[in-house]
C-alpha cells in the first residue's frame, strides 16, 4: 500500500472543533497533524477590562470545563492581589470543582468514548452485543443512567454555585454562598446517591476496591460493571499498545487546600517524578496561525495571523517545557500523585488514559465525601478580596482533562495581559520550531488503518482517549 | 420531527446544560416528543466521512430538515471569509454551511445568546467578527438577512441565555414538534415568551431586601445586589427564579448578581459585571418601565422604613435576625 492522505473531520464526541490530517502508509499512520480550526480570541477580549471581569468571561471559554476556568481566574486574581481565600471557602470551591471534574469523566467515558465500541466494524467480537446494549450512541442504557446520575449530582452545583455551567460563585476570596447545616446534609445525600450509582453501574463493586488496584494485571482482572466491560474490550483489542504516549506527564496539582493539594503537582519524565517548575515554559507559535515569537505565558500575547500562512496549520499554540512536550490529564495526575496502578500504566496508550480516568473517578468520590464532611457551617466562606490595581499572578488548576493555567497582569486597575494555557493546548499542540510533534500527533503514529477507511476507528479511540476540549484549546 | 444540531463559535455550554434536563432525562424527553436528532456533536455516533455524507444529502434536499439548531455565534472573520471557524473535514466555513442549511430548514433555532446575538464570542472588540444568526447585538440582521424566515414562516427562534436552561431548549423543541409555537409566542427579540415574559426578579429570594433597598455590599452577603453589585435581575428576562437551575439554583440564590445573559450585548455592560455604576451615588440602571422619580421616591421611603432585621441580614452571610411573627392571641 502506497501512501495516502486522510483528513478526518468533523470530529464529534470531543468538545469543540477538531480536524486530523493523516499520512498513511503500509496500513498504519506514518505522521499526523492536528488542527484546531476555530479562533475566538478570549485573551484579547479581556484586555483593558476590570480584572474581576475575568471571573465572568473566562468560564464562558468552555461549557464543559467552566468551573475549572473560573477556579483558575479566581486563583490568578488572588495571586495578583496577594490575597488568601477563606479556608472554608477554598474547601467549598474544591468540592464544586471536583463535581465538575467527575461529571466530565463520566460524560467522557459514557457519551464520548465508549460508543465507538458499538460500531458495526466490531460486530462478531464476543463483547459487541453487550457494548451495543450499554453504549450505542443515543440508544444505550448506560447513557441514560449516566446523564441522570450526573444531573442529580449537579444538584450540589445548583445549591452552592447557582447553576452549571458558568457560575460566578468562585471568587478570589472564597465562595459567594455560605452553606448551612441543611445544605451540608443535602450535599452528603447527593454524594451518597452518586456513590451508589458508581458502585452499582460503573464499577460493579466498592470504589475503594477499584482504587486499591495496584498493578496492570490486577486491573485487567476487574470484571464487573461498565469498567469491567471496557477492560474486556481493552484486552481483546490491545488498547494498551494503541496510541502510546511518550511517558512525560505534567500536573499543576488538583484542589489546592490549606494543607496542600489533594492530587500533587509535579512532572514525570524518564520514569521519575520532579517538582513543578514552570520557568522553562514557552508557547511556540511556529506552526500556529499566530504572530510573534515564542514566549512564556507571563509575557505572551495573542496576535492571530489573519493570512493563515501555509507553514502553520492550527490556531493552537505549542506549549513546551524546557523544550519538551508534555501529556496532561487524569493519567498524568494519578502518575504524579504516586498511585501505584497509574505508575504501572505510565507511558501506555488508550487503556492507560481511560483507566487513569476511571481510577480518578473512584478516588475523587472519596475526596468529595471528605470535603463535604469537613464543611463547618458556622465558618466564614468568603474573605472579600479588594479589586487588584497593580500586579501579576498565575492561577494553576487541574481541569478534568489536565493542567490549566491563567497568567494575568494588571496595570492601573485594568487587565494588561491575560494568557491561558489549556490542557488540550498541551495534548493537541502542533509541531514546534524544532519539528517536535504534540502528544496526540506522536501518539497517532503507528495506528493501524484499514484500506479504504476514511475515518479510522483506531484514530478515533486514540483521539478520544485524551478527552480533548478544543474550545478551551482555541480560547 | 428531526433536528440537526451544529456547534459554531461558542463554548458548547448550552449542550452541556441541556444534558442536565431531568424528569425525564433529555434522551427520553426528546424521543417521547417524537424528536429525532439527525446529528448532534456530543451525542451522535457519526463522525468524519459519515457526517459529511449526511450534510451533503441535506444540502441536496435528499433529507428534509425540520429544525436546524445552531449553538454558538458565527465567526465572519478574518476579513469576511469565515475562516476563523472551518467546519473540519469539509474545507468550508461554518458561516458558509449555516447560510446553506438555514434556508432548507422549516425552523431555525439559535441556542444560546451567542447564536442569537453574538454573545460572549463577540465581546471585547469582537476579535473574530462574530455575529448571531439573525441579530448582531440588538440589531436585526446577523449572518442571515433581517427578512429571513424559516420555511414554516417563523424568524430564527432565539433561545437566548448564557447558558440556556435545559428546559428552555427542550420545551422550545417540544412546542415546535407540537406545532404550538407561533409568531405571537415570541417576544420582540424572537425569544420564546414562555420564559422571556418573566423577569429574573420574579421569585428572587432577595425580593424582601429589594423592597426595602437593604443592600449587600460584598458578594457573600444576603442583601439585594442591585444597588452595589451589578445585579440587573429587575430588567432581565428569564424564569430563573421561578423554575430554578440544577435542582434548586439560580445566580441570585447562589449569592451573585444576574448579568442579564438572555439579553443582546450583555457581554459589554460598560462597567465591571459585579459593580453597579452610579451617578452621584444613585444607580444608573433603574427599572426601565417605571418613572425614575417615582422609583427614587419609593426607594427613599422604603429605605427609611427598613426593619432592623433586613438591614442587619442584608450585610450578613446568613440570617442573623429571625422573623418575629405576631404571637397568637390568648
Amino acid at each position: 500500500m502506497t501512501g495516502t492522505r486522510l483528513i478526518v473531520g468533523p470530529f464529534n464526541r470531543v468538545e469543540g472543533d477538531l480536524e486530523v490530517h493523516l499520512d498513511v502508509a503500509d496500513g498504519a499512520v506514518r505522521s499526523a497533524r492536528v488542527n484546531a480550526p476555530l479562533y475566538r480570541g478570549f485573551e484579547r477580549m479581556l484586555l483593558g477590562r476590570p480584572p474581576s471581569d475575568a471571573l465572568t468571561l473566562t468560564p464562558r471559554i468552555c461549557g464543559i470545563c467552566s468551573i475549572s476556568q473560573s477556579a483558575a481566574a479566581a486563583r490568578a486574581l488572588a495571586a495578583a492581589g496577594g490575597h488568601v481565600p477563606a479556608p472554608q471557602g477554598e474547601r467549598v470551591a474544591a468540592l464544586i470543582h471536583a463535581i465538575e471534574n467527575v461529571s466530565d469523566h463520566l460524560t467522557h467515558f459514557t457519551l464520548f468514548f465508549m460508543p465507538d465500541f458499538a460500531r458495526s466494524c466490531y460486530a462478531g467480537r464476543s463483547w459487541h452485543a453487550r457494548a451495543v446494549d450499554r453504549f450505542a450512541a443515543m440508544e444505550g442504557a448506560a447513557a441514560r443512567q449516566a446523564i441522570e446520575a450526573r444531573a442529580a449530582l449537579m444538584h450540589i452545583l445548583g445549591l452552592m454555585a447557582g447553576k452549571w455551567p458558568h457560575t460566578l460563585a468562585i471568587q478570589p476570596g472564597g465562595v459567594t454562598r455560605a452553606p448551612g447545616p441543611r445544605d451540608k446534609v443535602r450535599i452528603a445525600a447527593s454524594l451518597a446517591a452518586f456513590r451508589r450509582y458508581l458502585e452499582d453501574v460503573v464499577f460493579g463493586g466498592p470504589l475503594e476496591a477499584f482504587a486499591a488496584l495496584s498493578t496492570r494485571e490486577a486491573l485487567m482482572d476487574w470484571e464487573t460493571g461498565d469498567a469491567g466491560l471496557f477492560l474486556r474490550i481493552a484486552a481483546d483489542l490491545d488498547l494498551d499498545a494503541l496510541g502510546r504516549g511518550e511517558g512525560r506527564y505534567l500536573s499543576f496539582g488538583a484542589y489546592p487546600l490549606a494543607g496542600g493539594h489533594a492530587f500533587a503537582p509535579g512532572l514525570w519524565r524518564c520514569g521519575a517524578r520532579y517538582p513543578l517548575d514552570l520557568s522553562g515554559l514557552v508557547e511556540d507559535v511556529s506552526h500556529a496561525w499566530m504572530l510573534g515569537g515564542p514566549a512564556h505565558p507571563g509575557e505572551g500575547q495573542t496576535l492571530p495571523d489573519e493570512d493563515m500562512r501555509e507553514a502553520a496549520y492550527s490556531w493552537c499554540k505549542a506549549p513546551r517545557l524546557n523544550g519538551e512536550s508534555y501529556e496532561t490529564g487524569a493519567l498524568a495526575r494519578q502518575v504524579i500523585d504516586g498511585h501505584p496502578l497509574a505508575r504501572d500504566l505510565a507511558g501506555g496508550g488508550v487503556l492507560a488514559r481511560v483507566a487513569g480516568r476511571l481510577l480518578e473517578l473512584a478516588r475523587t468520590q472519596g475526596l468529595m465525601e471528605d470535603l463535604s464532611r469537613g464543611i463547618e457551617p458556622a465558618a466564614r466562606f468568603m474573605d472579600p478580596a479588594p479589586e487588584v490595581r497593580e500586579g501579576a499572578g498565575a492561577g494553576l488548576v487541574e481541569a478534568a482533562r489536565g493542567a490549566l493555567g491563567h497568567w494575568l497582569r494588571v496595570e492601573k486597575g485594568r487587565i494588561a495581559g491575560y494568557q491561558i494555557v489549556a490542557p488540550t493546548t498541551w495534548n493537541f499542540s502542533p509541531r514546534d520550531a524544532a519539528g517536535q510533534p504534540g502528544p496526540l500527533e506522536a501518539a497517532l503514529v503507528g495506528a493501524p488503518v484499514a484500506q479504504g477507511d476514511e475515518t479510522p476507528v483506531t484514530v478515533q479511540h486514540i483521539v478520544r482517549s485524551f478527552d480533548p476540549c478544543m474550545v478551551c484549546t482555541v480560547h | 420531527m428531526n433536528v440537526l444540531w451544529l456547534q459554531a463559535s461558542g463554548c458548547g455550554g448550552c449542550t452541556m446544560s441541556l444534558l442536565c434536563a431531568e424528569d425525564p432525562n433529555i434522551l427520553d424527553l426528546l424521543a417521547d416528543a417524537g424528536i429525532a436528532l439527525l446529528w448532534h456533536p456530543a451525542l451522535s455516533a457519526e463522525t468524519g466521512a459519515e457526517l459529511r455524507a449526511l450534510l451533503d444529502r441535506i444540502a441536496a434536499g435528499e433529507v428534509a430538515l425540520d429544525v436546524l439548531c445552531v449553538e454558538g455565534a458565527i465567526a465572519r472573520g478574518p476579513r469576511g471569509t469565515g475562516r476563523f471557524q472551518m467546519l473540519s473535514g469539509t474545507g468550508r466555513s461554518m458561516l458558509d454551511w449555516v447560510r446553506t442549511l438555514a434556508p432548507l430548514a422549516d425552523h431555525v433555532v439559535a441556542v444560546g445568546s451567542c447564536a442569537a446575538f453574538g454573545g460572549v464570542t463577540s465581546a471585547g472588540g469582537n476579535p473574530s467578527d462574530a455575529a448571531g444568526l439573525h441579530y448582531e447585538g440588538a440589531h436585526r440582521g446577523g449572518i442571515l438577512p433581517p427578512e429571513f424566515r424559516g420555511r414554516a414562516g417563523l424568524p430564527v427562534v432565539n433561545v437566548a441565555g448564557c447558558p440556556t436552561h435545559p428546559d428552555w431548549v427542550s420545551e422550545t423543541l417540544m412546542l415546535l414538534a407540537a406545532g404550538a409555537l407561533g409568531p405571537d409566542d415570541l417576544d420582540a427579540l424572537a425569544r420564546p415568551r414562555f420564559y422571556a415574559e418573566h423577569l429574573v426578579h420574579h421569585g428572587c429570594p432577595k425580593n424582601e431586601f429589594y423592597e426595602y433597598k437593604a443592600s449587600a455590599t460584598h458578594l457573600c452577603e444576603m442583601g439585594c445586589m442591585m444597588e452595589h453589585l451589578g445585579c440587573v435581575g429587575t430588567q432581565a428576562v428569564g424564569d430563573c427564579n421561578i423554575r430554578p437551575w440544577n435542582g434548586q439554583g439560580s445566580c441570585t440564590r447562589a449569592g451573585y448578581p444576574c448579568i442579564s445573559c438572555t439579553a443582546p450585548e450583555f457581554e459589554e455592560p460598560r462597567h465591571a459585571f459585579t459593580e453597579t455604576p452610579k451617578v452621584a451615588g444613585i444607580p444608573v440602571g433603574l427599572p426601565s418601565d417605571m418613572p425614575k422619580a417615582w422609583f427614587m421616591a419609593l426607594a427613599s421611603l422604603s429605605k427609611a422604613a427598613t426593619p432592623v432585621r433586613l438591614s442587619r441580614n442584608a450585610v450578613a452571610d446568613r440570617v442573623e435576625v429571625l422573623p418575629s411573627p405576631r404571637k397568637p392571641r390568648g
